[in-house]
């Protein structure tokens, strides 16, 4: 706490300094999103308008709805949500019990187990899509929503047990001991006590498996044909579509970052710090 | 209650009932049922497909071993090419990125009033996958962008800047770097603020007590305590690098390979999984050297601060 109040003694240039670093570092973070959005919502009249206006007066749906309505985008957008959703339920399903015993149990091969984990974090997820195509083609799963799923719980397996097992660590165990006690068995204790206590941090694994499913690309690209999901519908197209229906899509794809980042970000330093290992 | 464990030691009074009594004769069966279920799926969906990916790589079609698939890779046209474009990214982007995120920590440390505002805009391209970034910079690099409007609007240019012209690969270059740096930069900010956030603050202190500016201390105390934070952090994002992939596609279509396109090309256009799988081995080969170089050159000796 000293050097809070050393700082504030500091002379103020150094302050004003950190401030205009501050606040020119989150233009250059914002700029291109406020962009991409009123170029999503310029009026089709105005799309091949240059110069461009900054500040537009006029904004439509246009390209928008014209996105929307392309050719399978909608379905695409319905398998991402529900490429996702899978993801999310089976990392949490796999994850939880894995990651409980790793908070819980002192068992040997745990930090086998964990320098694993983390070491998968390091191992480029693109490599795997190619064998997992041929894979899948033998196993009947080539172009389906599973396929997609179970690579993308692949990728976030890592995440999910390393998150709620330093959820699960928070929980103090002595809470689990007394309802044990009083008789409701282990599976009774982690069903009451623990997972209760470990809501929002499980909420926020669950939020990261998500996003990671909703952005994944490459895989998605790879493992189907017809039933791409929206990431992988945008980039068959790219090449031939206009340019309105770029800035649409890039809008659509981005949109829900801001509602992603609202939610994960006050989980998201001590996320890092537990996967990280520190 | 502890009469029940032959082998533990005794019990002192205060301890009777203070944990719960684990018979040590049988076998601890529980977490490794709990483990089974997240073991089995990785074996299958991540280490049987890791290694068939260098499997493939020197197999034919029909299973037998071949160097051919490295042969036509090497020949392929654009290889050298993607080669040295995947490179030249890399080293491009993760020095500045390393840089501005250092910068972006340190400053978010110093709790500027808004840091939450500031945080939560830093954050933001965490959610935000590599295709939908490019395309965003799309928009701002296209030659009727927002960059070239706002320099026609200010009388720089009289023409506007073919950026993402195919035969102007110096600035495309840039363009994908400064897209990737904004993309990807709250991911080694993030990283090395978990780390900046364990360091205690009583160094920093008697550093500032025994006279160290701040550069001084940044530089003395910061930095070396950091090496773990930024090793990760580099690690994370040099793989990550190697496969950038939609960023480029929209930035710049074909006339920028990088090693991740073409390997998807392969499959996606000419269904070569054989080919395809040598590049993907080669992206495997360049992260795994790349992480080897950073967790030989950053390595730390035990310290007594880190937890």
């Amino acid at each position: 706490m000293s050097l809070q109040s050393a700082s504030r003694r500091r002379t103020s240039p150094e302050r004003m300094l950190a401030y205009g670093a501050t606040v020119l570092l989150t233009m250059f973070m914002i700029t291109p999103l406020y962009l991409i959005t009123i170029a999503a919502f310029s009026q089709r009249a105005s799309v091949f308008d240059y110069p461009r206006a900054l500040f537009p007066t006029q904004l439509s749906l246009d390209s928008v709805s014209f996105f929307l309505t392309t050719h399978g985008i909608l379905p695409a957008l319905e398998r991402s949500l529900l490429v996702g959703l899978i993801t999310v339920a089976l990392s949490l399903l796999l994850g939880c019990p894995a990651g409980y015993a790793i908070a819980r149990y002192p068992f040997k091969g745990r930090d086998l187990a964990q320098l694993l984990l983390l070491s998968v974090r390091m191992f480029p997820a693109l490599v795997l899509a190619i064998p997992l195509a041929v894979t899948f083609i033998e196993w009947r799963l080539f172009d389906t929503l599973w396929g997609v799923a179970f690579l993308h719980t692949a990728m976030a397996l890592p995440f999910t047990v390393l998150l709620s097992a330093s959820v699960f660590v928070r929980v103090p165990g002595e809470l689990e001991e007394a309802a044990m006690i009083l008789g409701v068995g282990r599976l009774g204790a982690v069903l009451r006590v623990v997972l209760p206590l470990s809501v929002p941090g499980l909420a926020a694994a669950a939020l990261f498996s998500f996003v990671l499913s909703w952005n994944e690309v490459f895989g998605a690209l790879i493992l189907t044909r017809q039933s791409a999901t929206l990431p992988a519908q945008v980039v068959q197209s790219l090449s031939v579509s206009p340019l309105p229906f770029r800035f649409a899509g890039g809008f659509a794809l981005t949109a829900p970052a801001f509602i992603f980042i609202y939610f994960m970000r006050p989980y998201l330093f001590s996320a890092f710090r537990g996967v990280v290992g520190h | 209650m502890s009469g029940e464990v032959a082998q533990a030691p005794a019990v002192p009074r205060a301890e009777i009932g203070r944990r719960p009594t684990r018979p040590r004769r049988r076998f601890p069966w529980q977490p490794y049922a709990l483990v089974a279920p997240a073991a089995i799926f990785m074996l299958v969906f991540f280490v049987w497909p890791a290694i068939q990916a260098l499997l493939i790589t020197f197999q034919t079609s029909s299973g037998q071993f071949t160097l051919g698939n490295l042969q036509a890779m090497i020949r392929d046209t654009d290889f050298r090419f993607s080669l040295t474009n995947t490179l030249l990214l890399l080293a491009l982007i993760i020095p500045t990125e390393t840089a501005i995120a250092l910068l972006m920590a340190v400053l978010a440390q110093t709790r500027l009033r808004g840091t939450n505002v500031f945080l939560y805009f830093w954050t933001l391209p965490l959610a935000v996958s590599d295709l939908a970034a490019g395309l965003v910079w799309l928009s701002i690099f296209t030659s009727h962008g927002y960059l070239n409007s706002v320099l026609q609007d200010l009388h720089l240019i009289r023409h506007p800047i073919g950026f993402l012209d195919y035969n102007s690969l110096g600035t495309l270059v840039g363009a994908v770097v400064i897209a990737e740096v904004w993309r990807s930069i709250s991911i080694v900010m993030v990283v090395v603020m978990s780390g900046i956030q364990s360091i205690p603050m009583e160094l920093q202190e008697a550093a500032a007590v025994m006279g160290a500016t701040g550069w001084q201390r940044f530089t003395r105390v910061t930095l070396p305590l950091l090496k773990p934070s930024i090793q990760v952090a580099l690690i994370l994002r040099t793989t990550a690098a190697f496969q950038v992939f939609a960023m480029v596609l929209a930035l710049a279509g074909a006339a920028y390979p990088v090693l991740a396109v073409k390997t998807e090309q392969w499959v996606y256009d000419y269904q070569n999984y054989q080919l395809a799988g040598s590049y993907a081995a080669l992206i495997l080969l360049l992260s795994s050297l790349g992480t080897l170089t950073y967790l030989i050159l950053l390595r730390t000796p035990r310290q007594v601060f880190q937890r």
